[in-house]
């Protein structure tokens, strides 16, 4: 199907042309959920498109672009904030369902492995948060630089990291994306800093990234994520100090998912306004299961911090299904209610998909052709990470030093000696 | 020719020499830039090469070394002052969870190529609060390398080495030392000397016992030797210079040939450098050349008092050493 070149918003009386854009046409939807009307067929819209449609249409049509209006940011000591309408192309949506869809599947595989005692220690799974890691992917550029704690699969994949090689890692195989010696909460990539264990620590990390970042002076920008529970770190006031002290192209996003641990926010936090923490730092609060409010939310920050304003905090309304990790079942301190109550109505992957189909960008058959070949690569990643080998004992010492010559590591007992090579 | 030259500028020039060489590198710290220097260690280096390169923090030394932590990450080479490494308790998890591990969590793609420095231990009626010593703290870790200057040559050379060091390096200064000159030779003046991490060096050699220790305490065995060769009893000094990785090799084969051993230190007794110096040599070829126990010498093992006479009797002098050498002599 052609890419057809990007048009202009389209308003109620303006799709003209061979391939007009006619069921985008007056497609101002509320917060993207409500069908207006069906996928197909010439019983709908406005006048000025039926006159147009007849020659142009077949089956295999899609819009090429919508688009939608998403949620208001409350705005900190900002004058203007993001836009509220996102335009979508419908590759983009396509792309933007995909990642989403195949980390949700990610996730969900991570689980079956856990309980079958295949995956091991700390897990920590990601789903629901999806359109958070998606949205800030499709704002920002690959030469950005992104850092997060350790609920850190989803980002892990949108920086660049192949699913076969999360699962290997998360099996602890040579295969596995840190060859075995990290596990799920350290991963890395290039312009992706991890995957950290201490809460809060790479807060500070983070904005030490974006000093590299304004010191190289390559106009590229770092995003320091962290939750709800990690907001109250004394290192993270710190941190802002600094950042906005020095001007750091910072992006501080909190992931707010209402429960640190088992704590909810109300319980630990006397103000729960985390996009305020930053005081005299601008800030955003957005709605972090809306894709594309997360997307346009995340150009602005961006932008902010390209121009040398310097930091901005960004805080994500967002939700986990799961509990804090694998050991959690997340049910003690939350209602069952509560969490099928954002599955039904707040799903990011259902909300981008119901978007989709409501505005022929894609069609529900096409979508689930999708979430069959996500299904099969995440089966086929699976395999290799429940086959591929362990790593070789003769690398346990490796690479406890960078570029340095071979020396050797004491083992359990003053026989046991392993090589450390780099 | 040899200059006189004191360990603060020794270490000044090192600073100024790696500056220059690498634009990457840079200087972070509380009073680093305008104040010179809260020790005058970074005199006039923000003059030179201004707010880029030298850059004075807030009081906040969990952020600021997790800063420069991520900048290292990020490809620059941060030199990482704590104003004296009491303060580095704040923010040791960023130097040993986000600076040690992070290579061998990621299996080698995030090298972090940092420097910790600043004085460290005892100073001169500090009390209590400001005058640990860090030494097996940081020792401990895999992942780090820690190194602890005596001379100017040592500063010198050990300073350089570390910024050239793609891995985290903990340099623990010593602010007694700092004031006091050094003879520094013509090789140790130019800009390209650099002293070995991992290398003990002999500053006396001897024949009837090994002295082992590290930053001030070299000078305190130099001067027990030279009363104890009046008497006829020759000592090998060493100068550790490395606490990780502790260059054994050459403690024992001095052991080997001494067969006694007294370790000196000024940190805490318990599980201390020369605790982990004997029981390496145990474990080791020296141990069958050992004709008595080893023996340490070390930190008296309470938080240090203020008064003087307290203070004075909280570290090792040189009377305490030679009363161990005779001891361990049985002399």
């Amino acid at each position: 199907m052609a890419n057809q070149s990007k048009q202009s918003p389209p308003s109620h009386n303006t799709t003209f042309g061979p391939k007009a854009n006619w069921f985008a046409a007056g497609l101002r939807m509320p917060n993207g959920h409500a069908p207006l009307y069906g996928l197909y067929g010439p019983g709908a819209v406005s006048e000025a498109s039926r006159v147009m449609v007849a020659s142009s249409r077949n089956y295999a049509d899609f819009a090429s672009e919508a688009t939608f209006e998403v949620k208001k940011c409350d705005l900190h000591r900002l004058e203007e904030g993001p836009s509220t309408t996102a335009v979508m192309t419908r590759d983009e949506g396509l792309q933007y369902y995909k990642t989403m869809q195949t980390i949700r599947r990610m996730e969900l595989k991570s689980d079956q492995l856990y309980k079958q005692k295949i995956i091991r220690g700390f897990c920590h799974l990601y789903d629901g948060q999806e359109a958070c890691c998606v949205g800030i992917e499709a704002a920002i550029k690959p030469t950005d630089h992104l850092i997060t704690a350790y609920r850190a699969h989803g980002f892990t994949y949108t920086r660049g990291v192949p699913v076969r090689e999360i699962l290997a890692e998360l099996t602890g195989r040579k295969g596995g994306c840190a060859k075995g010696k990290g596990g799920s909460m350290h991963m890395y990539t290039k312009n992706f800093y991890g995957g950290n264990g201490i809460v809060g620590a790479q807060v500070p990390l983070g904005a030490g990234i974006a000093l590299a970042c304004k010191y190289f002076g390559r106009n590229e920008i770092c995003l320091a994520l962290y939750g709800d529970g990690a907001a109250n770190q004394g290192q993270i006031f710190e941190t802002y100090n600094m950042a906005a002290l020095w001007k750091l192209p910072c992006i501080f996003v909190c992931e707010n998912n209402r429960y640190g641990m088992g704590t909810s926010v109300e319980r630990a936090a006397a103000s729960t306004d985390y996009y305020k923490r930053g005081d005299y730092i601008p800030g955003l609060r957005v709605d972090g299961m809306d894709v594309l409010c997360v997307r346009e939310a995340v150009k602005f920050a961006a932008e902010h911090c390209r121009s040398g304003k310097g930091p901005i905090v960004m805080e994500l309304q967002t939700y986990r299904y799961h509990g804090h990790s694998m050991s959690d079942p997340g049910i003690s301190y939350r209602t069952r209610e509560e969490i099928q109550e954002v599955r039904s109505k707040s799903d990011p992957i259902t909300m981008l998909k119901d978007r989709m189909v409501n505005n022929n960008l894609a069609s529900v058959e096409e979508l689930k052709e999708i979430d069959v070949a996500v299904r099969k690569e995440i089966e086929e990643a699976a395999q290799f990470a429940t086959t591929d080998p362990e790593p070789p004992l003769e690398e346990l010492g490796h690479h406890i030093y960078y570029n340095e010559p071979p020396f050797e590591v004491r083992g359990p007992n003053q026989w046991i000696r392993y090589k450390s090579v780099n | 020719g040899v200059a006189q030259v004191t360990v603060r500028d020794a270490l000044n020039q090192a600073l100024d020499e790696e500056l220059e060489r690498d634009e990457r590198v840079f200087l972070l710290g509380e009073e680093v830039a305008q104040y010179d220097g809260a020790y005058k260690i970074s005199r006039g280096l923000w003059k030179k090469y201004g707010d880029k390169r030298v850059i004075d923090t807030p009081i906040s030394e969990m952020g600021f070394a997790g800063i420069a932590v991520g900048a290292a990450m990020a490809g620059l080479r941060p030199v990482c002052e704590f104003m004296t490494f009491n303060f580095s308790m704040q923010a040791i998890d960023q130097v040993i969870n986000s600076a040690a591990k992070t290579c061998y969590m990621s299996a080698g793609a995030i090298p972090v190529p940092i420097v910790f420095r600043g004085p460290n231990g005892a100073s001169a009626g500090v009390a209590a609060q400001h005058s640990q010593c860090f030494a097996a703290w940081y020792g401990h870790c895999p992942g780090l390398k820690v190194v602890s200057p005596w001379s100017a040559e040592d500063a010198k050379g050990l300073l350089k080495s570390a910024i050239r060091d793609d891995n985290p390096v903990v340099m623990l200064e010593n602010e007694l030392l700092y004031g006091v000159a050094f003879e520094l030779s013509e090789q140790a003046q130019s800009k390209d000397f650099v002293v070995p991490i991992g290398k003990a060096k002999i500053e006396r050699p001897g024949t009837h016992i090994t002295l082992v220790a590290h930053s001030r305490p070299v000078g305190h065995c130099i001067e027990a030797a030279s009363v104890l060769a009046k008497e006829g009893v020759e000592c090998e000094v060493i100068n550790l210079r490395t606490i990780r990785p502790m260059d054994i090799e050459t403690v024992e084969a001095s052991v080997v040939k001494t067969n006694h051993l007294v370790t000196v230190e000024g940190g805490w007794p318990q599980f201390g450098v020369g605790a982990e110096i004997c029981a390496r040599i145990m474990e080791g070829p020296a141990f069958n050349y050992l004709d008595a126990p080893a023996v340490r010498c070390t930190g008296a093992d309470v938080p240090m008092p203020y008064a003087k006479i307290l203070e004075d009797n909280c570290t090792p002098q040189v009377k305490d050493i030679i009363f161990a050498v005779k001891k361990t002599l049985n002399i």
